[in-house]
């Protein structure tokens, strides 16, 4: 072994407990550190992998919650002027004789096409998963990295790729694509059917195919990962619920992503070599193209097979970041971890199953639609069980609530409303009043939007001590729960009584139903929350950065008390991630309040008769 | 180097390149099951028109099929220390494996000149781009069997743990592609 000397008493313990890999004997100098270059911008540490992922993701979640703040206003002021938007809009602020700025109707399109598609695979597929993946997968494992550290710094770039076009698409002079997140045809198989379905929605399809590239490269190393390389002693049933969820997602993206890639190779073939896969007789401007025979549902198949796990490659990831930052910030086991894990893969499973619920609207046979209705209400049996599971963790728990634990209530908070008002939906008769309504709006912005984003929040407020070896601070952090959880039911909540009265989403403006004219308050009042949740968020982004290099430092490797073996590495953690050797690990991930003892880390051997704490 | 001691503790007897290149292949073959649906559901709803698949496409299956058998057999007799066999396999496969990708071409000829386009019927369009995308995951293949040729010429003859598990994911691979082949061909032939 040689040149390491462990000082620290949980060294000491992995070097007299561990495993030697003989990583060090391998490792003359260090190979891969060397330069800036190939430290902070080619890094294959997953470690630095992570926090690319996160910057990006930020960075698009700043734009994506932009660009909804900007139709918000036009859709809540629309008599308003915009004029002052001019100068960062352009062309896209119609100015009329007396001065008053409108946005162009093409662009509100585009800024909720671009704001969905942003959010949904930008933010929270690559920023979410792609980040705590990263992070946690090796460290939670006692792995020196994942499977293949090359490909896992390609999907970061391949996403990068997919970032950079996308962004360029923003500034076409036809503008973004504006057929909606989904892509549905014939908007986005005809380049003149709108000004968006030309070149922006070239530049959409390529963006995306580059982006499910990234996808399939980090989800095919996140399996291998887990399957190959977790310590000595670290069977499936000890791995802490964060990698059982991450290990799901991975799994149902490699199984669902090619399915979209096929639906765009589809698309592109209809685009550019006039196929007729998915347009059937059209006419435009009195004109019939020579399109025949083909069918839009096909592509709404295709789109929702990937569609709908792709809400659970969004949402187990922030159940797994809740489940462990409840446990321990409960300083209690997780409630029910077996029935957790046999929840994560009923869901995963069911989450293949029930595509059509999103389609009961297209002319799909009613019979066909009762087998989706079925199963669709199965998936709140395991949902449920996550949520019973999570509130009686926190039943008599010496609950410490900081930001972290906050955001990590919040989201159970957040799934339960969200949650039920997907069983209206799921229902075939209820949705023929509630299909593409605010409604639905409100759905998925509760129980995805916001509890997506409040898993991720409770992971990077737990996780940012690990990742940048400070803490952010608190009192802002508290401050930027409350006004979120306030505001996020503000906005979203008024949404479920306007769409049940039947208004339409994705509408520009309202001005000619009579019908709606009484909602214009409660537009306004939505739209004047999700400024304020905005500007919360902003809030939040400067506390992030700046605690980069003002937080409080980090003095102890284990601040939270945690288990699991992330925090047994050196606060400064190198790549390959343990000095010495690898961490063997004897117990499972939650012995907290065991034996009289506030928690004992995997790496603790077992003391002579005792009892396993997942007996 | 850092990947032998990155891989150290794998658990299992599975290398974990070769583990990931499977889990690449469970998603490739997703992509082209939802092709293969999407081709079932668009016939069930009409406006189909049926064609005999042109000779070419028989003959080309067994040429893949070989291929694969040649490859086969030199990934045997590297393991076994016939050198001759493995490199002259090696060769045969890679040639077949181009002749196919030819045959395919000439295929796509075969269809044009019976009328078969892209901007007719979705059933044709269906055939052009389910062989088109399958002839590019066989490009992949030959890029693989021509890094192996390489490496088996240039390299001294020798059974290393590495290159044993660098031919097999190369096989494994070459394997893949040719079953995928022989599903959709029967696929094409039976849904008719
Ligand atoms: C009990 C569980 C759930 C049920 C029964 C359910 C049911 C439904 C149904 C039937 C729709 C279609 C509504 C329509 O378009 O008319 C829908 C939309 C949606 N749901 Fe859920 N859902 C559930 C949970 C979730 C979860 C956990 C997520 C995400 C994490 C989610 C995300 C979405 C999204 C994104 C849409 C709308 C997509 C769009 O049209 O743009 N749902 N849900
Ligand atoms: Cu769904």
């Amino acid at each position: 072994m040689g040149h390491f000397k462990a000082t620290h008493e949980m060294d000491v313990m992995i070097e007299e407990t561990g495993f030697d890999d003989h990583f060090h004997d391998h490792h003359h100098g260090d190979k891969y550190q060397s330069s800036f270059i190939g430290h902070y911008i080619f890094s294959m540490d997953h470690k630095i992998i992570a926090r690319q992922f996160l910057f990006t993701g930020i960075f698009w979640a700043i734009i994506g919650a932009a660009m909804s703040i900007v139709f918000r206003l036009q859709l809540g002021f629309p008599e308003e002027s915009l004029a002052w938007l001019k100068p960062v809009l352009g062309k896209w602020i119609v100015v009329n004789s007396e001065g008053i700025g409108t946005l162009a109707p093409e662009f509100y399109y585009a800024l909720v096409t671009m704001h969905g598609t942003i959010i949904v695979f930008f933010v929270l597929t690559a920023g979410l998963s792609g980040t705590f993946s990263n992070l946690l997968i090796p460290l939670q494992l006692g792995a020196r990295d994942m499977a293949s550290p090359f490909l896992n710094m390609l999907s970061y770039w391949f996403f990068f790729l997919a970032s950079v076009v996308m962004f360029y698409s923003l500034f076409l002079s036809t503008g973004p694509f504006s057929g909606g997140w989904t892509a549905y045809p014939p908007l986005s198989a005809l380049p003149q059917a709108s000004s968006g379905s030309g070149a922006g929605m070239t530049l959409w399809l390529v963006s995306l195919t580059l982006f499910v590239v990234s996808v399939l490269l980090g989800g095919i190393n996140y399996v291998t990962t887990v399957l190959n390389l977790r310590t000595k002693g670290m069977t499936m049933w000890r791995m802490p619920l964060t990698i059982w969820a991450f290990f799901v997602t991975a799994i149902l993206g490699i199984l669902s992503f090619p399915v979209l890639a096929s639906g765009f190779f589809m698309l592109m073939c209809d685009r550019g070599l006039g196929t007729s896969f998915f347009l059937s007789e059209i006419f435009i401007e009195g004109q019939a193209l020579d399109y025949i025979g083909g069918s839009p549902i096909l592509y709404q198949h295709l789109f929702w097979f990937l569609g709908h796990p792709e809400v659970y490659i969004i949402i187990l990831p922030a159940m797994g970041l809740t489940s462990e930052v409840l446990s321990v910030h409960a300083r209690k086991p997780i409630f029910g971890y077996k029935a957790m894990v046999y929840s994560i893969l009923a869901i995963g499973f069911l989450s293949f199953i029930v595509w059509a619920h999103h389609m009961f609207m297209s002319g799909v046979n009613p019979f066909i639609s009762n087998f989706f209705v079925v199963f669709t209400l199965i998936i709140a049996v395991p949902s449920a069980v996550k949520v019973f599971n999570w509130i009686t963790t926190l039943y008599g728990g010496n609950i410490r609530l900081n930001s972290a634990m906050l955001f990590a209530i919040g989201f159970v908070s957040m799934f339960i409303s969200g949650g039920l008002t997907g069983i209206f939906l799921g229902n075939s008769a209820i949705d023929i009043q509630m299909h593409d309504t605010y409604f639905v709006v409100a759905h998925f912005h509760i129980v995805m939007g916001i509890a997506a984003f409040f898993g991720m929040f409770a992971g990077i407020y737990h996780w940012y001590p690990k990742m940048f070896g400070r803490f952010m601070n608190e009192t802002i952090g508290k401050l930027h729960f409350w006004g979120t959880m306030i505001g996020a039911y503000a906005i979203f909540w008024p949404m479920h009584y306007i769409g049940m009265a039947g208004v339409p989403r994705r509408y520009y403006s309202f001005e000619t139903f009579d019908a709606f004219a009484h909602f214009d308050d409660m537009n306004k009042f939505i739209t004047i929350s999700a400024i304020v949740v905005f500007a919360i968020q902003i809030m939040f982004v400067i506390n992030f950065v700046s605690s980069i290099w003002k937080g409080k430092k980090m003095t102890t490797r284990n601040p939270w008390g945690a288990t699991t073996l992330e925090w047994t590495t050196p606060i400064e953690t190198g790549h390959g991630n343990w000095d010495g050797k690898i961490p063997v690990v004897h117990r499972w991930a939650y012995d907290y309040g065991k034996d009289g003892k506030d928690f004992i880390d995997q790496v603790t051997p077992m003391a002579e008769g005792e009892v396993p704490g997942d007996h | 180097m850092s990947t032998v001691s990155l891989n150290s503790n794998n658990r299992s007897r599975v290398h974990p390149q070769k583990f990931a290149l499977w889990l690449s292949m469970g998603s490739i073959l997703m992509m082209f099951a939802a092709f293969t649906s999407a081709y079932l559901i668009k016939q069930s709803s009409g406006t189909w028109v049926e064609f005999v698949l042109p000779q070419i496409f028989y003959i080309n299956t067994g040429v893949i099929v070989c291929s694969s058998i040649a490859l086969h057999i030199s990934c045997r007799a590297f393991i076994s220390g016939k050198e001759l066999i493995y490199k002259s396999g090696l060769v045969v496969a890679l040639i077949l494996g181009i002749a196919f990708l030819v045959f395919q071409y000439q295929g796509w000829n075969a269809l044009f000149e019976m009328g078969i386009d892209l901007k007719g019927n979705a059933s044709g369009a269906f055939l052009y781009l389910i062989s088109f995308v399958h002839a590019a995951h066989i490009i992949g293949g030959i890029a693989a069997l021509v890094l192996a040729i390489l490496h088996a010429f240039t390299l001294k003859y020798k059974v290393t743990d590495k290159r044993k598990n660098r031919f097999e994911m190369t096989l494994h691979y070459w394997h893949f592609v040719d079953l995928l082949w022989v599903y959709l061909f029967v696929f094409l032939l039976f849904s008719k």
